[in-house]
């Protein structure tokens, strides 16, 4: 019973495609978890913006919407049915075909990464040896999506942002890479079924999750800091920042094509969120070992769950930062962590098991942050106030 | 030699020739990144997984944003291009180019008898990529550590600006 | 025509287009993107003859690729700020105009 519920989503696949001939059958059996992964992440979309708005409205003392469905349910709904009635302006001088292709290409890039996200057991849907490459190749393709947008649409502003975010991701892409690496390192596989399987092991009650190690921690914060500036969000949202730059690179967008770009965001966000969770968190294993009764699916999407709700806690909680402090950050704070995180994870392999490894590592990845964080990134005194004036 | 082939392929050349004969900069950019994408395809109807990932993350992920940018730092604004956008020596240069892409036609098709064919998919994992990184070719992977290293300073170096001081020229 | 024929083909075909281009065009960053072009066709060519070659196991042509990709990179790179250091100093990309050793 409790196997058929953790299995329920690949019994129906098989009851479903058993209608077919069998040439057809591999085919319908990749469409259907297509269509699947198509359906179901737009609704967790919906659920998403839902959440941050009320979210953040509780967070700044005042309700979120709450006029259009009991305690604003059907926002979501409003929101949908008003971005496609909108009109779509395109700018005179804009270029037509670039303007187009740009939401597009966002949307496509953000949902080919979920098809190598293990989102529950046996429920992947390709199980590629190099599957980790993959959604990192997948991410780096949004980087030129953002910049079409910019660009196209011939605005200063469009592209000032364009360009902003575009520096933004190359240089925080670098850190990211680097603290999945550790993860790669210790599992010896850069598939990500191995790295859930790897952590499905308890000891006691407690799971062998790679956020309970030192490295794992260390690479876990590095993780989020990094996720968190890929996908252009709060404190690290300088080039879509309202405030600052009208709307950054999708000024110039309207109606159904705003909302590709608001929906290729937020899709971006839980693609990166399951594969934070997959690569730190466990993937689908259960936190505790009498709890492995309950399916595995639902815990996969209860931590990106909580991923998202991290993000909209820290959206409503810390300021934004400058761009020249967003760059100083990557390069001179997260880049060296997560390459003192490498040597970390490499101490603890090799010296074999024991409380005293991780007395070192802790050690290790303690002295690290004090040293590099709280000396190194002190900020020099301000001096006497420079001009600059345009040439 | 399927469908897939030949449809990748035509959206390869199709985005190489745009690439070399557009006006717009930029459209030229955007065209050599959907060569690279239609390579990076190419790629992996080889087999090369690895191969094929790895050229998608540092070609369009990297190399066409380096492009794009270098393409907005050197813009004269406004100013039309007198000439059109083909240097004076054009016919040169094509006449070049087509009688290598002969030559090199021309040795594919007359070796072809001679060429192996179909053999069984290699089942390379990336853990045996990893170990003869590490094993056979740990000195070229040092060594190309070391390029990216120098190419990195030295591409911030050369692109520095001139500091400058109060008396004027260059420090 | 072997399906190694036909990548080595299309393989030659690219080289060509991004030859063509790195000597028609007036711009110094297509001269740049002709040249990625090229290393972009020498790439498929080592990928085709490691997967239709004798031995694929010893991984010759993929590692040779992946190098070729990472040293590709490193030129681009270095070559974007060369191009981006030479306009500033003669305000302009153009390639015909730079016919004079005077600086």
């Amino acid at each position: 019973m409790v196997e058929k519920a953790d299995q329920i989503f690949v019994l129906l696949q098989h009851w479903l495609v058993s209608f077919l001939p069998a040439a057809w059958q591999h085919a319908a059996a990749v469409l259907l978890g297509v269509v699947a992964i198509i359906a179901v992440y737009p609704t967790l979309f919906a659920l998403a913006v839902l959440m941050e708005r009320k979210g953040l409205g509780r967070m700044q003392n005042r309700y979120g919407p709450n006029r259009v469905g009991p305690y604003g349910i059907l926002q979501p709904v409003a929101d949908g049915i008003k971005s496609l009635t909108k009109e779509d302006i395109v700018p005179f001088r804009a270029d037509g075909l670039v303007h187009f292709v740009a939401p597009l290409v966002l949307v496509v890039a953000v949902f080919m990464g979920f098809a190598v996200l293990p989102m529950g057991r046996n429920m992947v849907l390709v199980d590629m040896d190099a599957s980790l490459l993959f959604f990192f190749a997948m991410g780096a393709s949004t980087e030129l999506s953002v910049f079409m947008a910019g660009w196209s649409s011939r605005n200063k502003y469009s592209l000032l942002g364009a360009m902003r975010a575009v520096a933004q991701m190359i240089s925080y892409e670098v850190p990211l890479l680097l603290s999945s690496v550790v993860i790669v390192m210790m599992t010896g596989s850069l598939s990500l079924e191995r790295m859930v399987e790897a952590q499905n092991h308890y000891t006691g009650i407690f799971p062998h999750w790679f956020v309970f190690t030192p490295w794992g921690l260390a690479g876990f914060a590095m993780f989020v800091i990094a996720s968190m500036a890929e996908t252009n969000r709060s404190p690290f949202d300088l080039p879509e920042g309202e405030s600052e730059l009208v709307a950054g690179y999708f000024t110039e967008y309207s109606g159904f094509k705003f909302a590709l770009f608001f929906l290729g965001e937020y899709v971006g966000m839980f693609g990166i969120a399951g594969l934070g969770a997959t690569l730190f968190l466990g993937g689908w294993s259960a936190p505790f070992s009498f709890l492995t009764w309950v399916p595995s699916w639902i815990w996969f999407f209860a931590k990106v769950e909580i991923w998202i709700c991290f993000f909209i806690w820290v959206r409503g909680t810390l300021p934004r930062l400058r761009q020249d402090q967003l760059m100083n950050f990557a390069w001179k704070f997260v880049l060296p962590m997560t390459l003192v995180n490498l040597v970390d994870a490499a101490v603890w392999r090799f010296m074999g098991e024991g409380w005293l490894r991780w007395v070192v590592c802790s050690a290790i990845v303690l002295a690290a942050y004090v040293l590099m964080g709280r000396v190194g990134m002190r900020r020099e005194h301000l001096g006497p106030r420079s001009y600059r004036y345009a040439e | 030699m399927s469908f897939a082939f030949w449809a990748v392929t035509a959206l390869t050349v199709a985005g190489g020739l745009a690439a070399v004969t557009l006006k717009n900069l930029v459209h030229c950019a955007l065209a050599v990144s959907v060569a690279f994408a239609g390579l990076a395809m190419l790629f992996l109807q080889l087999d090369a997984q690895f191969a094929g990932f790895a050229q998608i993350l540092v070609y369009i992920g990297a190399v066409a944003i380096l492009v794009v940018f270098a393409i907005l730092l050197t813009r004269n604004a406004d100013t039309p291009k007198e000439g059109g956008v083909f240097s004076r020596t054009w016919l040169a240069g094509l006449v070049v180019a087509a009688a290598v892409f002969a030559v090199l036609g021309w040795a594919v098709l007359a070796g072809a008898k001679g060429l192996p064919n179909e053999a069984a998919a290699p089942a390379v994992t990336v853990q045996q990529i990893g170990q003869a990184l590490m094993g056979r070719y740990v000195l070229p992977l040092e060594i190309v550590a070391l390029l990216l290293t120098s190419a990195l300073i030295g591409a911030v170096i050369v692109a520095m600006h001139e500091a400058v001081n109060e008396k004027g020229g260059a420090k | 025509m072997s399906p190694l024929a036909g990548y080595l083909l299309v393989a030659a075909l690219l080289f060509a287009i991004g030859l063509a281009g790195a000597l028609t065009r007036r711009n110094a960053i297509l001269v740049l993107i002709g040249i990625e072009l090229m290393l972009n066709a020498a790439n498929l060519n080592l990928i085709a003859f490691w997967r239709y070659g004798p031995h694929p196991e010893a991984l010759t042509g993929m590692m040779f690729a992946i190098f070729s990709i990472a040293v590709a990179a490193a030129e681009a790179a270095v070559g974007l700020g060369l191009v981006i250091q030479v306009h500033r100093h003669a305000k302009t990309t153009d390639l015909d105009q730079m016919n004079r050793m005077k600086g």
